[in-house]
């Protein structure tokens, strides 16, 4: 088991003939992945890779198979609305790895997103994973193993960082999640949380967050009062000045709000299991599993 | 990114909203000028640089003549204007805004900013107009008002009706308020701003809404359907390094402790910081180097750590992901190599290879170390530094 994606998965690629797109098609495909179409307007009728069919419209693509999730690579200029395209073509799940989307374009996915059933991720995030079956993003598929920790995460290399920890230390993962380093993003943790929480191969989640926003506030009181299942927290940028944009759009300290150490006083409040450091959040999730 | 409030005012004028008469000056003659031509019984000084505050830090004032103005403009063109929002070292004047006068009746504050809980954008008011907002929030929460507009139903009546009714707003005048809030919605949305701030917003003699100071952050993701967004932007008023790593695709801010520290990812660049401070040394920087730390960036990436005197070691902290260590090791030598680098160095690659990367740090005959991990790798410089 895992949550949303796993080796039946069926993918369809958005903006799979660009470069960035057919770069990471090609590694999902190597990873075992089952993309099974793409799309990029007027490449209709022609072939990635010599096997995967590509399409103009998703709508060309779903009259031909069934479409479990999408990962979009369009540029961000477009990408909004290649992800209401997915909305409204109703793939249950989407991935927008497209980083620099106008925050405007966002407020309207968003609203597309809360009258639909589909569920996105990111944007501007490295994607999801379920180790050893179905990888959507740009992560590094080798340091993932199997296992039992659930990772979710605003950011990418750190991300990466607390994986590698997990498998070295031979705990592995469940699913991994990058939610995304934009101020709005598609799904917050709490959505993958309750996932995790009912997934019975998931022993522990280790949630990375950053400053900026209230995201890990909501998610601390939601762990308290919904999971019985430890959650590890850590916080990147505690030494950030304020009103600075670190690297992710989302990622800034603004009125004094979204410092790293409100959010760690609210998550130890909550339960959460704090990594002081990044290099101790395999031992911190080890720990709150009592190994 | 940030602009001025001349040109705040310029962008809201342009969407028809009405703001005072007033002319940009770079030198004391000018301002003079300005004074005669506004012919307004006052003008108002302003000094223009990206910082809140100014008012306090003695960049507001008014003259009720031109030679006054021009003594004024004398005293703050050159200056170092220090305000709460720009540190101790301040920011050097450049140009001023010499705007007229105007009857105020009432202040007020009036916002749009991005409602990140909610998906929306968001109005906050208050009639505490021209007081700084955090102050306001933190001691008087209850007379901040703050109205979400979901974006798929927009701004309605009934919005801003709300907000007139917080403010006090009579009936006769609700109308004139009314137009105002719907011409900044429009602006907020069409010229893809992250907030615009009327601080204050006053009500005049004539019964008039006019936005006496305006702050408008832009979100720089839209620059590519706003042309005019890069004529918009004012360099001096950006730390140099930062200016010059953005030419470059890199994205750097610069910070007050010694250690250098260049790695790839947002998120690990923060976290490298923290760790590094955890460790007894402090962070030089935020460096993203990007996902692609080819010799060629990472050479560029030295340069500009080198820049900033302070720097007295480089952490480098590579989680390599598709890229293999060991091509990012050789490029990190041959950087060094390249500018003919002399401060000690302590290089962490983690991912593919990262063994041989680690030989080829180890055996470059630069003055490297090589790290294991990032907490190593942190201590390893913390200690470098610390002597």
């Amino acid at each position: 088991m895992s949550i949303l994606v796993n080796k039946n998965t069926n993918v369809l690629v958005q903006g799979i003939t660009g470069k960035e797109g057919s770069f990471h098609a090609q590694k999902c495909l190597e990873y075992g992945t089952k993309i099974i179409a793409g799309v990029t307007p007027f490449k209709g009728k022609t072939l990635f890779n010599g096997s995967v069919p590509v399409y103009n419209t998703i709508k060309e693509a779903k009259k031909e198979c069934r479409i479990d999730a999408t990962m979009i690579f369009v540029p961000a200029g477009f990408a909004a609305a290649g992800i209401i395209e997915a909305v409204e073509a109703e793939i249950p799940l989407i991935v927008c790895i497209t980083e620099g989307i106008p925050v405007i374009d966002m407020l309207n996915v968003k609203a597309a997103l809360n009258c639909s059933k589909s569920i996105m991720i990111g944007p501007n995030c490295p994607g999801i994973i379920t180790a050893d079956e179905c990888k959507i993003g740009i992560m590094p598929g080798f340091i993932h193993k199997k296992g039992s920790v659930g990772v979710l995460s605003r950011s990418g290399t750190l991300t990466y960082e607390a994986v590698n920890q997990l498998t070295k230390a031979g705990l592995g993962e469940t699913t991994c999640i990058g939610i995304g380093g934009d101020p709005i993003i598609g799904s917050p943790f709490i959505t993958f949380l309750k996932k995790f929480e009912e997934d019975p191969e998931t022993k522990a989640v280790v949630m990375i967050g950053e400053i900026g926003g209230t995201a890990e506030e909501e998610a601390s009181e939601f762990i308290k009062s919904n999971m019985k299942k430890p959650v590890i927290g850590f916080i990147a940028g505690k030494t950030a000045p304020a009103g600075k944009r670190m690297g992710h759009a989302g990622a800034i300290i603004s009125g004094g709000k979204g410092t790293a150490s409100e959010k760690l006083k609210t998550m130890e409040k909550n339960g959460i299991h704090i990594a002081d450091n990044p290099s101790v959040i395999a031992e911190t999730a080890k720990k709150a599993l009592n190994l | 990114m940030d602009i001025h409030e001349y040109q705040a005012k310029e962008i809201l004028s342009k969407r028809g909203i009405k703001t005072l008469r007033s002319v940009l000056c770079h030198k004391p003659e000018e301002v003079y000028n300005a004074y005669k031509t506004l012919s307004s019984s006052a003008a108002v000084v302003k000094a223009q640089v990206h910082a809140g505050g100014r008012g306090k830090g003695g960049g507001v004032k008014i003259a009720k003549s031109a030679d006054e103005a021009k003594s004024i403009a004398e005293k703050m063109l050159g200056m170092n204007l220090v305000t709460a929002q720009t540190g101790k070292e301040g920011k050097l004047v450049r140009k001023v805004l010499v705007e007229e006068g105007a009857e105020i009746i009432k202040e007020f504050y009036l916002s749009l900013t991005i409602d990140r809980k909610n998906a929306g954008i968001a109005f906050v008011a208050s009639a505490e107009g021209g007081m700084e907002i955090e102050e306001v929030s933190k001691n008087n929460p209850e007379k901040i008002l703050t109205v979400p507009v979901n974006p798929l139903y927009g701004l309605k009546s009934y919005h801003i009706l709300e907000i007139s009714l917080f403010l006090g707003i009579d009936k006769n005048l609700h109308g004139g308020l009314s137009k105002l809030i719907n011409l900044l919605y429009g602006a907020f949305i069409s010229e893809d701003m992250s907030m615009l701030e009327i601080n204050p917003l006053i009500l005049t003699g004539s019964g008039e809404f006019i936005p006496l100071d305006a702050k408008i952050i832009l979100d720089d993701n839209a620059d590519f359907r706003h042309p005019a967004f890069k004529d918009l932007v004012d360099e001096n008023e950006e730390e140099p390094l930062e200016v010059k790593a953005k030419s470059v695709g890199l994205n750097y801010i610069k910070l007050d402790g010694n250690v250098g520290c260049m790695v790839n990812g947002a998120g690990l660049a923060m976290a490298t910081m923290d760790t590094i401070k955890e460790f007894g040394a402090t962070p030089a920087n935020f460096l993203d180097v990007g996902g692609t730390a080819d010799a060629k960036r990472v050479e560029t990436a030295f340069n500009i750590l080198l820049s900033d005197k302070n720097v007295k070691g480089i952490f480098i902290n590579i989680f390599g992901g598709i890229v293999k260590c060991d091509m990012v090791a050789e490029g990190v030598v041959s950087a060094a190599k390249n500018i003919g680098l002399k401060l000690p160095v302590v290089v962490r690659l983690e991912g593919t290879n990262a063994d041989i990367a680690a030989k080829i740090i180890e055996n470059s005959g630069m003055n490297f170390v090589s790290a294991n991990s990032l907490a190593d790798g942190a201590q390893k410089i913390s200690k470098i530094v610390n002597g």
